[in-house]
């Protein structure tokens, strides 16, 4: 049984790694593929990675509900840690969700089951927060969008192996659409719902 | 009591999330209004309470920060903005458009061109483009999520019904990334084209109206047009009278009540650099006055 004086802690300092934190993942979103580092030091729940956690302490609040995936909710560990440095409820239905934080990135649900926001609003979708297992290594992603000069190249391990394939979901769904910030350890890249695949290989 | 009155860049923390919340989903739907709980702040509406609301919910310590109205780092709305944060966040202020990490604008763009990593911040008092054309939000929306922008190419065939040509010459509505339709606040329209393949992050915030929208850079920033009557820039046709530039954007300045006026940039930071550099115009002081009166 956790109790609160074991939990770990969130940011040492509040108010300035919040807006580190953000800078970062503003500059992720607004340069997609580009790979940005957080730089605030946080503490983190076991099954969550560092940057997971900055993002979470900087962007979560009572207005934002919490969908958490199996891997995130096998211990209560991840949604205490939340409740008590955030006070975001997390909820069981993904499709009310404004932030989903998936650790298992494998076993990622159909995209369907997330919120695309209305063609009036699509600005109420759901953000999907992702594990990568790595950011720097791996099968290259060649994309374009707005944000990107020409083309950028990402290499990365993504899970699930079909990611790019079904996030061109956005293409027909635009302006609705799913975001997706790809974390690992502190490392964040962002692939907004702009953003299309090139071309990817090893 | 030692803790100070408010927080780092006076917005509360609960407060920034909610406007950064609001920025992300503005990036990643360019040129969509994203609906945001507009806060009161200490300064009257008009007097770019969006844009101080994001540029707070954005700035660090480590920012260097530029605020110009209408082109110019010395007015009070941009002295007040600029001492604004200055006080409240500690950070370091310029009036130079390259050193400058942030720069909030109320309608203008900067001549020098902007580069990779900086942020301009909008002032936008109405953000909605079809506003004066239709006065509903409830239909305004349902024409965005539509795509259907007929009305604002019958407002600018008027124009070329009326006046022989597109007759609007700020706020010129632009399309950007082929989807939204877009107020660019109320800059002139020879600043238009350089929004369009931006290399900094274009904010816009409008705190009466409760908006954020934004460009992200490297982003298709189109200016609405027909075949037969394409965009044009306009500038008047004249060198700035103080730096002689004949490619930056001029303000008429009456000097007398006999019809004299002089033209000059609008963009003092622009203007007062080429003066450095050497340029000269018709209105400038001889150089080295002061030595030859020994």
């Amino acid at each position: 049984m956790t109790t609160v004086a074991e939990l770990p802690a969130g940011f040492a300092d509040k108010v300035l790694s919040a807006q580190s934190t953000f800078r970062s993942v503003m500059d992720a979103m607004a340069r997609p593929g580009s790979v940005q580092r957080v730089t605030a030091s946080v503490g983190a729940p076991a099954g969550m990675m560092r940057g997971a956690a900055a993002i979470a302490l900087t962007l979560f609040d009572h207005d934002t509900p919490i969908w958490l995936d199996a891997a995130m909710s096998a211990t209560p560990d991840v949604a205490k840690w939340l409740k008590f440095h955030t006070s975001a409820p997390v909820v069981a239905d993904s499709s009310i969700a404004s932030f989903a934080l998936v650790g298992d990135a494998k076993n990622l649900p159909a995209l369907d089951r997330f919120a695309f926001g209305s063609n009036e609003y699509p600005d109420r979708s759901t953000t999907l927060i992702l594990h990568a297992e790595s950011l720097t290594q791996g099968p290259n992603f060649e994309m374009r969008g707005p944000g990107i000069d020409g083309t950028a190249l990402l290499q990365a391990m993504l899970q699930p192996r079909d990611l790019f394939q079904r996030l061109t979901i956005n293409e027909a769904l635009f302006p609705r659409g799913i975001d997706v910030v790809l974390v690992h350890d502190d490392l964040i890249v962002a692939i907004p719902r702009t953003t299309r695949l090139v071309a990817s290989g090893a | 009591m030692n803790a100070p009155a408010y927080n780092f860049a006076y917005l509360d923390e609960q407060t920034k999330r909610m406007i950064r919340r609001a920025i992300l989903k503005a990036i990643a739907i360019p040129g969509y209004q994203v609906p945001f709980a507009s806060r009161e702040m200490p300064m009257p509406y008009g007097w770019g309470t969006g844009g101080v609301q994001v540029t707070a919910a954005i700035l660090g310590p480590q920012d260097v920060l530029k605020v110009i109205d209408q082109g110019s780092d010395d007015t009070t709305n941009a002295i007040s903005i600029r001492k604004f944060f200055g006080k409240t966040a500690g950070v370091a202020t310029t009036t130079s458009t390259t050193d400058a990490t942030v720069i909030q604008t109320r309608h203008r763009i900067p001549e020098a061109p902007l580069h990779a990593g900086q942020v301009l911040v909008y002032q936008v008092p109405i953000p909605e483009p079809l506003r004066f054309l239709e006065p509903r939000e409830t239909e305004t929306r349902r024409m965005h999520a539509l795509g259907e922008y007929g009305l604002m190419h019958v407002k600018l065939y008027e124009d070329i019904a009326r006046f022989g040509h597109i007759a609007t010459s700020y706020a010129y509505p632009v399309k950007v990334n082929a989807r939204y339709v877009m107020d660019p606040s109320p800059t002139p329209k020879f600043d238009n084209p350089k929004m369009d393949n931006c290399p900094a992050l274009q904010l816009f915030g409008a705190g009466r109206e409760k908006r954020i929208y934004a460009i992200p850079p490297h982003t298709d920033v189109v200016s609405l047009d027909f075949e037969d009557h394409p965009f044009t820039r306009y500038r008047f046709d004249a060198p700035c009278a103080l730096c002689g530039a004949g490619d930056s954007y001029l303000d008429e300045i009456v000097t007398d009540d006999k019809g004299s006026r002089m033209f000059v940039c609008s963009d003092t930071d622009y203007c007062e650099s080429r003066q450095l550099a050497g340029h000269r115009g018709s209105e400038s002081a001889p150089p080295h006055k002061e030595r030859a009166h020994g």
